[in-house]
């Protein structure tokens, strides 16, 4: 389905995680954090390209991983986005949730 | 005379070297390595705490599935020199190979989590993922009158990802069973949102939770385990106390992986996800769980990969392009309880749906739904894996890739 998002037409999912990446931009990862609770800074965003860019190697996303990651430790990850920084984070991120097969 | 060599006499290796004892001419020397003697139906790990199973029910040499004329090694490995194509094996012997097929799995890393091992590590900390940690917890569960009983997984991929949910399932049954579900608090701690986390899944399958009295702890990201005081701390400071701990650990890729330096973070080796030729070196492939690709940590997988990895790296002898067919297929039965069991089949682009297999519309399978016609299935795949799975025979009526007829994929508009 389509949504209105910091002015655009973006297509998401049911439960609001967008469904093509080429549509995603910094506006609209404000609109999604200010959702979220959450008020983006120049901070995030290195989190953010962060996961963009194992999305896109199709690497499976972990706390523990973003904790290894060198772009930040799990205790700054949990600061940034409070209360499941990992699903929050993808969202503003624009890629899908953490998820298993099933 | 040309080698093949394989690293790992597990479900894809032994297949694997079925399949190209077969196929290679006289040309080719098959050798296959693995420290272990014994080959396990991992499968069956599920049902021996349970004491469905017990131990001498899956386990038969390794030997007995290996070709004649292939060589079987059993012995350690050290590391890989991919730049030079040579195997060293850590008793100092060295293998030169022509082409090399990794298929040395994953394990569970308890180590990983801080607190997990200790004096309480299969004492009231258990695992199911090894032969000895699901002996010993079928022992536990035997002595176990009543309490909280938590499974929690540590964090994504693993190894047969529904396996945690189906040993969930099977608790429940199996404390109803005793006549004492009523004295035992059973909770599924999840880093996900849900113990079910794809919409159709979730739409269809929700309810099993609740139904089953099953209390689910969501976005749980484990940090350490007090083993003392009997509690996992996530890294938001969520507590969850616990009698017996059924732990799911941090899964990684084999040790000699990393002192190759060529694997990823949890010693995953970087896969082409539909040719499954190492991103390492062109004659380097890999198979199974020892990959890096975006598809279930699962036999079932790993067969459906082995008819497309046979094909490739005859093209790759031949000097011919790649297939690049592999689709993430994965093709599993969730035990449920009570002699019922779901089927689910999917690949990298559909998740799974409601439907029938392998016969559209016939059946006899439901895909997504429980039955017990399902559970049969289950229990009749130990048979299906010893004779045909590993011994790389075709199963009929399933293909490598996933077929999409039969299933209901409108369901996935939206989802």
């Amino acid at each position: 389905m389509e949504t209105t998002i910091a002015g655009k037409n973006i297509a998401v999912n049911d439960e609001g995680y967008l469904t093509d990446l080429n549509q995603w931009s910094r506006e609209v990862a404000e609109a999604i954090a200010q959702e979220e609770g959450i008020q983006l800074t120049d901070d995030h965003m290195p989190v953010i390209e962060y996961l963009q860019e194992q999305y896109k190697n199709e690497v499976p996303l972990s706390i523990r991983k973003v904790g290894k990651s060198g772009v930040v430790d799990i205790k700054g990850f949990y600061a940034l986005f409070p209360g499941g920084p990992l699903k929050k984070a993808s969202r503003i991120a624009g890629i899908p949730k953490p998820a298993s097969c099933i | 005379m040309k080698n093949v060599v394989i690293l790992g006499a597990g479900t894809a290796g032994t297949m694997m070297s079925n399949h190209l004892a077969k196929r290679l001419n006289d040309e080719w020397n098959i050798t296959i390595v693995d420290q272990r003697r014994i080959h396990h139906y991992q499968p069956g790990y599920l049902f021996i705490p349970f004491g469905t199973y017990t131990e001498e029910d899956i386990v038969k040499p390794i030997e007995k599935f290996i070709p004649e004329r292939a060589n079987f090694i059993q012995k350690p490995i050290l590391k890989v020199d991919k730049d030079n194509d040579r195997v060293y094996l850590e008793d100092g012997e060295v293998l030169n190979y022509d082409v090399l097929v990794i298929a040395t799995g994953t394990d569970i890393a308890p180590e990983e989590i801080d607190g997990m091992q200790g004096p309480h590590w299969h004492q009231s900390v258990f695992d199911f993922y090894t032969l000895d940690g699901a002996v010993k917890l079928h022992r536990a569960l035997e002595n176990f009158d009543g309490g909280h009983l938590v499974v929690n997984i540590a964090e994504m991929p693993i190894k047969c990802p529904v396996a945690p949910l189906e040993f969930t399932f099977l608790a429940d049954a199996y404390f109803e069973q005793r006549g004492i579900r009523d004295k035992v608090k059973i909770s599924f701690v999840t880093p996900m949102d849900g113990a079910f986390t794809k919409p159709i899944a979730s739409a269809h399958l929700g309810h099993l939770l609740e139904d089953k009295g099953i209390n689910v702890v969501p976005n749980f990201n484990i940090m350490s385990v007090d083993g003392e005081a009997k509690k996992i701390t996530d890294y938001e400071g969520q507590e969850v106390d616990y009698d017996l701990l059924v732990a799911i650990p941090t899964n990684k890729g084999a040790d000699y992986v990393e002192r190759s330096g060529f694997g990823d973070d949890l010693n995953f080796i970087p896969t082409d996800k539909a040719t499954l030729q190492s991103k390492v070196k062109e004659n380097i492939f890999v198979i199974g769980d020892a990959t890096n690709i975006p598809a279930s940590k699962a036999g079932s997988v790993a067969h459906f990969e082995g008819e497309i990895l046979l094909e490739n790296v005859l093209r790759f002898i031949d000097g011919k392009k790649l297939k690049d067919e592999f689709d993430g297929h994965a093709n599993c039965f969730i035990e449920t309880g009570h002699g019922k069991a779901l089927l689910i089949d999917f690949n990298y682009n559909h998740q799974p749906v409601t439907g029938t297999f392998p016969f559209p519309g016939v059946g006899p399978l439901n895909l997504l739904k429980e039955s017990r016609m399902n559970h049969m299935g289950k229990m009749a795949f130990k048979w299906i894996y010893w004779n045909m799975l590993i011994t790389g025979r075709h199963i009929p009526f399933v293909s490598p890739t996933m077929s999409e007829a039969g299933k209901n994929l409108e369901e996935e508009i939206n989802a």
